[in-house]
């Protein structure tokens, strides 16, 4: 009762006076209502796949926009999260509660390995290592067709469920739980967490990081371990719902997606990529529909244009239209308010 | 076929050099990293298809529109897209995706998703040392010697390569000592699309074009650029060549031939892991306000 009315007051006081806010409650709460909307099996399949590299984009944001180790590789966890779930399916018949998981463990300690090369490495250049790492596991995967099925992938993998709306129930929790995770792990004013300061720290000045003890080297382990964690499980879950492992999943498009994603939407930000791939994918399809081929030209237009616009991301310009920044007291107010809900400082 | 490899070695180390140059040109004198100079180097062999299968026209004319087109063309998107998120990194990033992504989808709706050759610039082949050689190989390797020593009398020897050596250096002093520097990257950008466009023009001929050849030549071509060390001339050449003879040595070996990318990119693995700025790059400290 305690913990309710705990809650109910938070709700009152942080979430309602803040339209950001607002906006991404509203938001969650309409994606769970979805199935009641509508029962479609191509519409649903479209959310499932939005929740998945929603999943995958927000990973790349914690490892790459927080941390500053710009990764264009970032396939290779999905590839490794997707070909070690369809592997442990088809050589230990295991089922997708247990190789999701066990695929993004795998994800997770490749992220590890791949780091030793990449920590010595800054700007373009780690940029460009961590680009080669899924390419030269897409050669190896095309090398030895036996095991990995060469171009058509690891096939026949079993789905989620068999009901679409099971599954995208799954998904949607899923991309939610990991979502809520990878923002308390960013949240810079939290007082129970300190990777979110830290992530800040060392990609706003890592010597001066380092002259404050902290050992940087540990926590950037520990960004590609949580990056490689994430988009491993958005990996599983994608061969689940495809039901096959293909070697698109490593492919530099692949890579540069969750990239367009996260910019498009604004880096350095939870809420950002979660906007970039519920605008971009669903208009990617949407216009498969209406413009047929020429889906992908419309889309890198208007890419180009919002980033000519607004170089933030689009949900960094809409939430500085909505929101200010209390001068004094640095709390977020709504845009339309005269002075500061708590200092009462003038916004003005 | 050892001979062979080595012929081939030269040709495409000399491809790869020409148009790693360009992405290194750009970089080291504004700092932009252009993911869409290969598609650049695409367009330039779409505009050459058109002009020479499907205008008819003659070489000479066909290859002097081809290289001022693409110029311009580099020009244009400078001056209207990159010049105005200059400061944002990631945004020059994925804007020259996006931009290669948009040059892709037009030459398929433009040309379709065929595979298209040129007929060669001079036909024939002479034996060299008991190898047959086209003579377009021998064309390219000229033409890019030719391109080589007059980027390098451009930068070393008029008042415009000391302005762009410049404004590489410092765009802020160089700004301040009277160098537009907002021109001298116009004119970079215009020179590396240049020379993507005559890489393009000696390869359409050697290479078969397809819209989607900018994503394999990219990664070639970034794996050059910071095996040589990113900004260096001189490492971009060098490594062109010793990317080109990792492909041929892996090629002529038992090795399958699907491991070609896997070799190359480990190469450039080792030499980074080995020293950290490229063979010849400086290792950037970091930079402080």
């Amino acid at each position: 009762m305690n913990l309710l009315s705990q809650l109910f007051k938070n709700f009152r006081f942080s979430v309602l006076p803040v339209p950001g806010r607002v906006i991404a409650v509203v938001f969650f709460v309409v994606l769970f209502l979805v199935p009641l909307i509508t029962v479609d099996r191509y519409i649903l399949l479209v959310f499932i796949f939005t929740n998945i590299f929603v999943i995958f984009a927000v990973s790349w944001d914690v490892l790459s926009g927080y941390t500053g180790l710009v990764n264009f590789g970032h396939a290779l966890f999905f590839g490794v999260g997707a070909y070690s779930s369809a592997l442990l399916y088809k050589y230990l018949g295991l089922q997708p509660w247990a190789t999701i998981p066990l695929g993004a463990v795998a994800a997770t300690l490749i992220g590890v390995v791949t780091c030793w090369p990449a920590l010595k490495l800054r700007g373009p250049y780690l940029s460009l290592l961590t680009l080669s790492f899924p390419l030269m596991l897409y050669g190896i995967v095309y090398a030895f067709p036996n095991v990995t099925g060469g171009p058509y992938g690891v096939w026949g993998i079993p789905v989620l469920s068999e009901s679409r709306v099971t599954e995208y129930y799954v998904v949607l929790m899923v991309m939610t739980v990991s979502v809520l995770i990878m923002w308390k792990l960013t949240d810079a004013g939290s007082k129970y967490v300190r990777t979110g300061l830290l992530f800040h720290a060392i990609r706003e000045d890592e010597i001066a990081a380092r002259a404050s003890g902290i050992n940087t080297i540990r926590y950037k382990i520990l960004a590609f371990a949580i990056g490689g964690l994430f988009a491993g499980i958005a990996g599983g879950l994608y061969a689940h719902v495809q039901r096959i492992a293909a070697p698109e999943t490593l492919t530099m498009t692949m890579s540069f997606q969750a990239i367009i994603w996260v910019i498009f939407g604004g880096i350095v930000s939870v809420y950002g990529p979660v906007a970039g791939a519920y605008t971009l994918f669903p208009l990617l399809e949407f216009l498969r529909g209406v413009v047929g081929k020429y889906n992908y030209l419309i889309m890198a237009v208007v890419v180009i244009l919002v980033l000519l616009f607004m170089p933030q991301g689009i949900a960094v310009w809409i939430r500085d239209k909505i929101e200010r920044e209390c001068p004094r007291c640095k709390l977020a107010n709504a845009a339309w308010r005269k002075e500061c809900r708590a200092c009462s400082a003038s916004l003005r | 076929m050892v001979k062979l490899a080595i012929v081939q070695m030269v040709v495409y180390g000399s491809v790869y050099a020409l148009l790693a140059l360009g992405l290194s040109l750009i970089f080291g004198v504004g700092r932009l990293i252009n993911m869409a100079h290969t598609a650049f180097f695409v367009v330039a062999a779409y505009i050459m298809y058109f002009f020479t299968r499907q205008l008819g026209w003659g070489p000479a004319e066909s290859i002097a529109l081809t290289v001022v087109g693409t110029a311009l063309l580099g020009a244009l998107v400078y001056r209207f897209l990159l010049d105005r998120v200059r400061q944002h990194a990631q945004a020059v990033l994925l804007i020259t995706v996006a931009l290669a992504m948009a040059f892709q989808e037009l030459l398929y709706i433009g040309f379709g998703s065929f595979y298209l050759s040129i007929d060669p610039l001079i036909s024939g082949s002479i034996v060299i040392l008991g190898v047959i050689v086209p003579k377009q190989y021998l064309l390219v390797i000229a033409a890019v010697a030719v391109a080589l020593i007059i980027l390098w009398l451009l930068l070393s020897r008029t008042k415009l390569g000391i302005s762009i050596r410049g404004v590489a250096n410092d765009p802020e002093i160089a700004n301040i000592l009277g160098i537009n520097v907002q021109r001298t990257l116009l004119v970079t950008m215009a020179m590396a699309t240049g020379l993507a466009a005559v890489a393009a023009v000696l390869v359409a001929p050697i290479w078969i074009l397809y819209p989607p050849m900018w994503m394999h030549t990219l990664t070639i071509i970034l794996v050059v650029v910071v095996l040589g060390g990113l900004g260096s001339i001189k490492g971009s050449i060098i490594g062109a060549y010793i990317i080109a003879l990792v492909e041929q040595v892996v090629l002529v070996s038992p090795i399958s031939p699907n491991l070609v990318d896997t070799f190359v990119l480990l190469a450039m693995v080792i030499v980074l892991v080995v020293r950290p700025g490229g063979l010849f790059g400086i290792i950037m400290e970091e930079e402080r306000l």
